[in-house]
């Protein structure tokens, strides 16, 4: 398990559209379930603020951005394959 | 009425040549694929369809790069004499780079592309775009797994790009089986280009061949286009406008004896001639002729020279009493030497313009244009002179070419002058024929527009002085003591009757 550290998680959306709700509540159920440490879910919606696109490369919807701990970590889709997100994420070592 | 309404309106390219082709540019607010392999010029393209739009149409355009950066892109388009840092501080054009990695990047269940569209929408509204570029959008499916996804994004992208009417162009890697690797060109009905990029007999040589374009007539050749500091441009050989205007002046040939054969007394300006002949014809004394005499003129002379060296042509020369080298240090007379097999034909048409544009030469003279011949096929060297041909005519340049000929056999034409001779407008013919005991050289001239000229063949000696043009009593001299022996015999016999 991971130790005494944050995690910071962006979640880029464009509208609350199935798939993206979907993606939020996947995350957070897994966030609440694994992690130990403290977690944020920063919620980035693209057609509010389109310019921050950029910053993280998206182009596909929804996409989860590990922003901490470091290096970055990029998940595309609505995160319902629960093994291959953690994994992903290396929230578990399996 | 009905027709207008019927015509797709076009957007111009900007690109020399491809707009001529196309018969005005690419589809207006529709999409168009370009496809080749790589290094076949896609990115360099796409990039001066930007650039053109904005500079020439005011334009402005979003170019989304997924394989390229920003900073990287902007290098190539420098070296291609693009500066598109200047654009997008003018906010003309925005560069939005995409990084597709596949290490990075992990799927999971549904997802759709609208991260794309968004920042695609952003970039378009921000600076009022006309023109995007997608470099290349293959690359998704080589970071991603999911191709339904992809393909079905992909679809609704092109429709949703017709929709904002912006005119696009997507660029694709040839596949092994389709244009595409992912077959784009069935997303994209509008209109479909191919690069081309292939090495024949170790030239390299690239072309384009328009293979759809709906609702529009175009140009269905494979056009050879080059690649230079200035960026593409496309070498149709139906751009030969014939619309310069013409000069009535005369210039002299450089040789009174010669100039006698033209009705008109020599050259029109701006008139392109063609000297043909065998090995040994002094077809290149014939052209420094002409080069000194422009020189005498005060007129600069462009002498492309691929055969001799400068210093060697000029020695030769000085050998039959034409003496060069002052004009050359007045700066009057250009030499330049290259060796024919340095360069694909398209890099030498390159160097010909680049050398002409420099020196802005009043006479250019290529000697002899059949080494070019050897590096290209027919079609090719056809294309390419007609354009040369077109670009001297356009800056008023009178040019001579030489050729060579071989003697046997003589239904054989060979290529430069089948190439050639339909384009020039004065063709002069040197032969150097066997008689009994010597050769006699001599020259006529087989056509001359827009110029009555004599049809007598006439023969020539060349001395420490120089060409020396024989009249027609002289030459009959000339038999007499040189080589035709029936000629020497009736000689003998008329002057037994005296």
């Amino acid at each position: 398990m991971i130790k005494e550290e944050n995690w910071e998680f962006w979640l880029y959306i464009a509208g609350q559209t199935p798939k993206s709700i979907l993606a939020l509540e996947n995350i957070t159920k897994y966030s609440k379930e694994y992690i130990k440490a403290k977690y944020t879910i920063e919620v980035i919606d693209l057609l509010k603020s389109p310019q921050l696109a950029e910053v993280d490369e998206i182009f596909a919807i929804p996409t989860l951005v590990r922003k901490i701990p470091k290096p970055l970590r990029k998940i595309i889709g609505d995160l319902s394959n629960k093994e291959k997100v953690l994994k992903g994420l290396s929230i578990r070592q399996l | 009425m009905k027709q207008s309404n019927t015509i797709f309106p076009k957007t111009p390219t900007g690109v020399d040549g491809l707009d001529d082709i196309t018969g005005g540019g690419l589809p207006k607010g529709r999409p168009t694929l370009i496809c080749g392999t790589a290094g076949s010029g896609k990115t360099v393209l796409a990039i001066q369809f930007l650039i053109k739009g904005i500079t020439e149409y005011n334009e402005p355009g979003v170019f989304i790069s997924f394989e390229e950066s920003a900073k990287d892109l902007t290098q190539n388009a420098r070296s291609l004499g693009f500066d598109l840092e200047r654009s997008i501080a003018q906010k003309k054009l925005k560069i939005d780079y995409i990084r597709v990695e596949r290490s990075e990047i992990q799927e999971t269940g549904d997802y759709d592309l609208e991260g794309l569209f968004i920042r695609l929408d952003h970039a378009i509204d921000s600076i009022g775009a006309k023109r995007v570029v997608l470099d290349t959008i293959e690359s998704l499916f080589s970071g991603l797994d999911n191709t339904a996804i992809l393909r079905s994004e992909i679809r609704r992208l092109f429709q949703w790009l017709r929709e904002k009417g912006v005119t696009t162009i997507i660029t694709g890697e040839r596949g092994d089986t389709s244009l595409t690797r992912q077959g784009l060109e069935e997303y994209v009905s509008d209109c479909v280009i191919l690069l081309d990029f292939r090495v024949i007999e170790q030239i390299a040589t690239r072309r384009l061949r328009i293979v759809k374009y709906r609702g529009s007539t175009h140009g269905t050749n494979e056009y050879p286009f080059l690649i230079d500091e200035n960026g593409v441009s496309v070498l149709p050989i139906t751009s030969l406008k014939l619309t310069h205007t013409i000069s009535t002046e005369i210039i002299s040939t450089g040789l009174p004896g010669l100039d006698k054969l033209f009705n008109g007394g020599g050259y029109f300006r701006g008139n392109s001639t063609l000297i043909t002949g065998s090995a040994g014809t002094a077809k290149t004394i014939l052209a420094s002729y002409f080069a000194l005499n422009s020189c005498k003129e005060k007129e600069r002379v462009l002498y492309f020279s691929f055969e001799e060296s400068p210093d060697r042509l000029t020695r030769n020369m000085l050998s039959v009493g034409i003496n060069l080298k002052p004009y050359i240090k007045s700066k009057l007379l250009l030499i330049h030497s290259s060796r024919p097999s340095l360069h694909g034909l398209e890099m030498h048409l390159l160097s010909l313009y680049k050398y002409i544009l420099e020196f802005q030469p009043h006479t250019v003279i290529i000697d002899p244009i059949s080494s070019l011949v050897t590096i290209g096929s027919n079609g090719e060297v056809r294309a390419m002179l007609a354009r040369l041909m077109d670009m001297l005519k356009m800056h008023q340049i009178s040019a001579l070419f030489t050729s060579l000929t071989h003697e046997q056999p003589i239904s054989f034409n060979s290529l430069a002058e089948e190439a050639i001779s339909s384009l020039v407008d004065t063709w002069i013919k040197v032969r150097n024929e066997e008689g009994k005991g010597s050769r006699i050289r001599s020259l006529y001239i087989e056509k001359s527009r827009g110029m009555g000229h004599s049809n007598e063949i006439r023969d020539f000696i060349v001395t420490n002085e120089g060409i020396k043009i024989m009249s027609p009593d002289l030459a009959m001299q000339q038999g007499q003591n040189g080589s035709g022996r029936i000629a020497r015999f009736s000689g003998n016999g008329s002057k037994r009757k005296l």
